[in-house]
């Protein structure tokens, strides 16, 4: 248990730099996650603090300590991997004493922290069965206690859940983040899912192109993204391209001119609106921007309901209206009003890339 | 349409049905009859056999050289099985696990033997050993070490394929956890990677055995005088005569191997690496 701190932590195969100068201080006892599309780095970044993959440069503390050039097995770091890799011909209690043993932790001990650890995660009824005799879910609890039973100075986890069916993978998150929080474990755990980040996570970390693109809170990252790139990683948002034409006034490439906030200098821009901050129907004619447009497309997603609303030849919106009583849903081909307050609006350089227009990303 | 395809599916499966049982017999044909042959009562073997009788069992027993090639088959084998694997485990391991230049040769050639006749093997391994014995005045040829390290030749290569496989099927990660929870890079072998591995390396054990158990023909170029593996001691006496006596000893042989594989099965199911 102890404070993590990364410092311009770089890994390079040949020409290619897997992660570019990454530098991080992660408090005791925070949950930090790394998000980022595979390939981004992120693992690799955890594979650094672990040991198993040699940085290029720039160095690891855990607890203080400098452990950049000391072997996996002297780190007293807890990773809890992807595909579990348990011992296939150890039992679950044998498992889970392997490091109490490597520590040389006495027999009495060793049965009652393995105890201890089986109980945490609610299996110490199957101490003596094999891993094969168990289930998906049961067995990343048994690699997580097996981490934890070492008492680590940092708990790594590799996507842990992704292997597990979406109905436990949300028992299984929050019975991690609650054992985390009890045990006050400094945490990382990497991940390809903004859902499971956002759950868990007290930080996230952000990276592309191993890069770190944005560090903050889960507010942070959803309100004010620091990109287009996080703006569209995290959460929904759709995108129109145009220009800034002056403080205030977006104009689209087909002509019409939206209120924006914020002092972002002129010349080509995109904006970028959360489906959920449309305002439809009478109520819209209040807000800043209100446009009546063709609905293109509706989809049914259950709590709510999208629909795609061309506004001009280029701009189109994607509207998320709650399912609630009295809701009216559109059909293809009718006609909405739509609003959305100026604040609403978050505008970012254009594109480098061609960007088709009223582009979705989810 | 349904008919027909009904129909197809009858005859395949009776087509594949067929042609298995076929080459079951064709393979289990000859054992059947040595094995029969063995209790035939009569010396020269005639069908139908005028009785039965397990005389030529006890026959085994008063032919010294059946006992005593069966007691140096079996040394040499066990020998050469554990020399075998002690070099062929690490050499599967150096081979699957760190890449280095000319690693497809290496590879390759630790599976020659495999490949090569034995008649060639044996002849070229009678010249070198005559040839060291020459150089350095150690007694190799005709030698009891000298034929352990010859069938040594013929374990590594089922120790390397077995192994290999066993070896490249392997999740790394597990590995990976052993070192994080804290086990140095031996103990990760011996505690985490040996216990993993132990099917390939039973099936290698048994298979290198077995082969060189039954091995005839480079064997035969490296025996010396007063030592004479099984296989030899059976061809030798053949050479004079065809009673049932050779049949009784081969159907011991046979009873040995199957036991050996039934043993091996029993705690590492050998259709699983094999």
């Amino acid at each position: 248990m102890a404070r993590l701190s990364l410092d311009r932590l770089t890994r390079s195969y040949g020409d290619l730099t897997v992660v570019d100068s990454v530098s991080l201080e992660v408090p005791h006892g925070e949950f930090l996650v790394l998000l980022g599309p595979s390939g981004c780095g992120k693992t690799t970044t955890l594979r650094m603090i672990a040991g198993f993959v040699e940085p290029s440069s720039g160095s690891i503390h855990i607890g203080g300590h400098n452990v950049t050039d000391k072997p996996p097995w002297k780190r007293n770091c807890g990773l809890v991997f992807q595909n579990y890799a348990l011992f296939p011909h150890m039992t679950v209690a044998e498992n889970v004493a392997f490091g109490l043993e490597m520590r040389q932790v006495e027999k009495p001990e060793r049965a009652k922290r393995v105890g201890d650890a089986l109980r945490m995660v609610r299996l110490d009824h199957l101490g003596h069965r094999y891993p094969r005799q168990m289930s998906g879910g049961q067995q990343q609890r048994v690699a997580l206690a097996r981490a934890l039973a070492i008492q680590p100075d940092v708990l790594l986890l590799d996507e842990p859940l992704s292997n597990l069916d979406a109905k436990l993978r949300e028992e299984v998150r929050i019975e991690i983040r609650e054992l985390q929080r009890a045990l006050g474990l400094t945490t990382i755990l990497v991940t390809h899912d903004q859902e499971e980040a956002l759950t868990v996570a007290d930080r996230l970390v952000v990276m592309q192109d191993g890069h770190v693109r944005q560090i903050g809170t889960k507010r942070d990252l959803y309100e004010r993204p620091a990109d287009r790139f996080i703006a569209s990683f995290i959460g929904r948002t759709c995108f129109n391209e145009g220009v800034i034409t002056q403080a205030g006034r977006f104009e689209t490439d087909d002509g019409l001119v939206f209120k924006v906030s914020g002092d972002a200098g002129g010349g080509p821009a995109s904006l970028a609106l959360r489906p959920e901050r449309f305002v439809v129907g009478d109520q819209a004619r209040s807000m800043d921007n209100h446009f009546t447009g063709t609905v293109e497309f509706v989809s049914y997603l259950g709590s709510s309901v999208d629909a795609h609303v061309r506004l001009g030849s280029s701009t189109k919106m994607v509207v998320q209206m709650a399912n609630r009583d009295g809701y009216v849903e559109p059909s293809e081909g009718d006609e909405l009003t739509i609003g959305w307050a100026q604040s609403a609006g978050l505008i970012y350089p254009r594109n480098q890339g061609p960007v088709s227009q009223g582009e979705e990303h989810s | 349409m349904q008919i027909v395809a009904l129909r197809e599916g009858w005859f395949g499966r009776l087509a594949l049905k067929g042609t298995a049982t076929l080459a079951m017999v064709y393979i289990l044909l000859p054992l059947v009859f040595v094995i029969w042959l063995s209790f035939f009562a009569q010396e020269i073997p005639s069908f139908p056999p005028d009785g039965y009788s397990l005389r030529w069992f006890f026959a085994i027993a008063d032919h010294k050289v059946f006992a005593q090639g069966f007691v140096l088959s079996l040394q040499v084998g066990c020998l050469a099985t554990v020399l075998g694997l002690v070099l062929g485990v690490p050499a599967s391991l150096v081979v699957v696990r760190y890449p280095f230049q000319g690693r497809n040769i290496a590879s390759g050639l630790l599976l020659a033997p495999l490949i090569v006749p034995g008649v060639v093997l044996g002849t070229s391994l009678y010249v070198f050993q005559i040839e060291t014995e020459i150089a350095t005045g150690y007694p190799m040829m005709g030698s009891f070490w000298g034929l352990v390290l010859a069938h040594t030749l013929i374990v590594i290569p089922w120790t390397m394929r077995l192994v290999t496989a066993n070896l490249q099927g392997l999740d790394r990660s597990i590995e990976e956890a052993a070192s994080n929870l804290g086990a140095p890079p031996f103990t990760t072998f011996y505690r985490v990677t040996l216990p993993m591995i132990r099917p390939g390396i039973v099936a290698a054990a048994l298979f290198g055995f077995v082969n060189s158990f039954g091995n005839l023909e480079m064997s035969m170029f490296l025996v010396g005088p007063g030592r004479t593996t099984l296989p030899i001691a059976i061809l030798q006496y053949l050479e004079w005569k065809i009673d049932p006596t050779v049949a009784a000893a081969s159907v011991l042989q046979i009873a040995l191997i199957a036991t050996a594989l039934l043993i091996t099965d029993h705690y590492v199911k050998l259709s699983r690496v094999v």
